[in-house]
């Protein structure tokens, strides 16, 4: 059917990916299995069998939290796109603006920013210690907000929720209307149309979204240390390895192939979702 | 009042961004009836069945459903169900699935969900289709479904938007029998849009012909094809030569330079109306002995018959006949008393022409393709 292009057209891309996308996999491969004089050790896998305890522990809290975050997300996300998707014109348009506006904006500066409303003289706990002037005589104690748990949740949602909100949002904009009309004519009240047809329909956007939130969430390095205090993810680890004190690049590189392979069966066990939903999807 | 009316639409208008949409538009609808509402893209006839159907609220006027006003009665509580013109089938159930969309929204015990759904995969010839995928299926097979989905849950009227507008010349026709059966069989009320006239003049018990949201006529597909009442009906409605004339006196009328016996009176002394003749009601004799006559300009086998444009003193005739002629030739031509129909003057009268841009303006009138994205909207 469709005409036989030149095969050197996709050069370009092959090109791109053999230098930028392959090579370093392999080179990741090469560290993960060298010891520092380059010969061929399984000595890092070993260390992190040694010190499965800590390494588990580390790998758990990222996944809990990388979760958390997407799920947040996931919440956060779907009723504003289907608000979104429903809304008049203009407002679709506005709304997609505030959304992209912090995309615009440093990833740095945006997870640096939280920290000065988050931090225990802080703008959120100044306005908190002003409310509690009004109703209270004592002292105030401002909570601790900053490196917690829940500030590197905040700042994984907070960066990523456009990723979650873009996808789901596609996908409910390019749904017929004549199907919600015709669920209505057919005695669905709204709660029935958004079970019965939205949400089902809804399914592939919501699988990208979720990808796309919870990969860069379970490896995200920058967030925890900037808002999660003393508390190392993964990314953390294995950024020790490369950058920081630890130095330790055939570590490091058996993390992120850990890493990768725990990203994979994830991503493997969502597409088994996305599948059911999308052979009855095909049109 | 009359208790045989299911529906009666009083008065109703809908603007869109100002743009009148529908103007004071009353109409009845009789239970178990067959109604169709015809006209080209804009007039009004998808409107009209979106107020009935609830997804639109008219700006004024009232709509009254078994005696009683339904106006603010959301669609998933009117005993109403529409066939969509794209049927609208939900892609992510099968054919089961779909067809048991409403039934399981009504609560019916399971083995009542299954036994209906069954019966009505039987009267739309689909059983055994019960776990296909709806996009498997055909064009006339989802339209089926579509059928089946609304009828299952047994609605009082069936809305139904050019629901074979996507199909082919000859499923179309098998689909407008099948339609017609399913109507008598069940005695439901159809209440149907279409802009295809043919379509409107086999199937219908009463036919309403619409243009820029005014009802034109109302009336069996006989009276409406038979007396149209302006140009615009006669017009749209089959092939009409529509001519100025003269009323001299009753039965006494006067076009083309001639006067002519006809049926019709009624009309004041001198008054100028619009004279349609239907192409296949003009009979062609020998030049000479025929009223008028004219010069064969173009000559279109149609199977059955000839179509010839006639120039009859510069005016374009068309006449069919399955006498063959050929361009050039002079013929003359008869028209008896019964085969004139006199119309008033509307403002259609100057919009309707002779015959000498016939094509253009036919294919414009039922071009399938170029009608039913525009009612979409």
């Amino acid at each position: 059917m469709r005409k036989k292009n030149s095969p050197w057209l996709n050069a370009p891309y092959v090109l791109w990916s053999a230098l930028f996308i392959l090579a370093p996999l392999a080179l990741v491969a090469v560290f993960a299995f060298t010891d520092q004089a380059g010969r061929f050790s399984l000595a890092s896998f070993e260390y992190i069998a040694q010190n499965q305890q800590l390494y588990l522990k580390t790998f758990g809290d990222s996944l809990a939290y990388a979760l958390e975050a997407t799920v947040i997300c996931l919440l956060l996300a779907f009723p504003l796109a289907y608000f979104m998707a429903n809304a008049r014109q203009r407002t679709q348009r506005l709304l997609m603006m505030l959304i992209m506006v912090p995309m615009w904006m440093n990833f740095v500066i945006c997870t640096y920013s939280w920290r000065s409303i988050l931090e225990d003289h802080g703008i959120l706990n100044t306005a908190l210690a002003w409310l509690h002037g009004l109703v209270s005589k004592e002292a105030f104690r401002p909570p601790a907000l900053l490196d917690t748990p829940g500030a590197v949740v905040l700042g994984m949602v907070y960066n990523y929720l456009p990723f979650m909100i873009l996808p789901i949002y596609t996908v409910m904009s390019k749904l017929e209307p004549s199907l919600t009309e015709a669920a209505q004519d057919l005695g669905a009240n709204r709660w029935r149309v958004l079970e019965q047809v939205v949400v089902p329909l809804s399914i592939p956007g919501v699988v990208s979204g979720v990808t796309m939130v919870f990969v860069p969430s379970v490896s995200t390095f920058y967030i925890s240390q900037k808002l999660g205090g003393g508390s190392s993810l993964i990314g953390d680890l294995i950024e020790l390895q490369f950058l920081g004190s630890a130095y330790n690049f055939s570590l490091g590189a058996a993390l992120s192939l850990i890493l990768m392979a725990i990203v994979l069966v994830c991503m493997l066990v969502m597409k088994q979702f996305s599948d059911g939903e999308e052979s009855a999807f095909v049109v | 009042m009359n208790k045989d009316i299911v529906i009666d639409l009083k008065d109703i208008s809908v603007a869109f961004d100002g743009q009148p949409v529908l103007k004071n538009l009353n109409l009845y609808i009789r239970n178990r009836e067959f109604i169709t509402l015809l006209g080209p893209s804009g007039c009004g006839k998808t409107t009209t069945l979106r107020v009935i159907a609830g997804f639109l609220e008219p700006d004024s006027g009232d709509v009254i459903f078994d005696g009683a006003s339904c106006l603010g009665v959301p669609p998933h509580k009117r005993q109403v169900n529409t066939i969509f013109q794209r049927y609208a089938l939900f892609p992510h159930l099968n054919v089961y699935k779909n067809v048991a969309f409403g039934l399981k929204l009504l609560r019916l015990p399971a083995a009542e969900v299954e036994r209906r759904v069954e019966e009505m995969l039987r009267t739309v010839n689909l059983t055994g289709f019960e776990r296909r995928s709806v996009a498997s299926l055909s064009g006339g097979q989802q339209q089926r479904v579509a059928i089946a989905r609304a009828l299952a849950v047994r609605p009082r009227v069936l809305l139904l938007d050019e629901p074979l507008g996507a199909l082919d010349l000859k499923l179309r026709k098998d689909m407008q029998m099948e339609l017609k059966n399913i109507q008598q069989q069940l005695g439901i009320t159809f209440i149907y849009v279409t802009h295809d006239q043919e379509e409107a003049l086999s199937m219908s018990d009463t036919i309403v012909v619409m243009d820029e949201g005014e009802i034109q006529q109302i009336g069996t597909p006989k009276d409406i094809y038979d007396e149209p009442k302006n140009a615009f009906v006669a017009d749209f409605i089959g092939e009409s030569n529509i001519v100025d004339g003269v009323m001299l006196a009753d039965f006494r009328v006067r076009f083309a330079g001639m006067t002519f016996q006809c049926v019709d009176k009624g009309f004041a002394p001198s008054e100028r109306v619009d004279v349609v003749v239907r192409p296949e009601d003009v009979d062609i004799v020998p030049p000479g002995s025929g009223v008028l006559q004219g010069t064969v300009t173009s000559v279109t086998f149609k199977g059955v018959h000839y179509e010839f444009i006639v120039d009859v003193q510069g005016f374009k005739w068309l006449i069919q006949s399955t006498d063959v002629q050929a361009v050039d030739d002079v013929i003359g031509i008869s028209i008896k008393p019964d085969e004139i129909h006199i119309m008033k003057k509307s403002k259609y009268s100057d919009l309707v022409g002779d015959y000498s841009c016939f094509s253009d303006e036919f294919e414009e009138m039922s071009n399938p393709e170029t009608d039913s994205e525009e009612e979409e909207e």
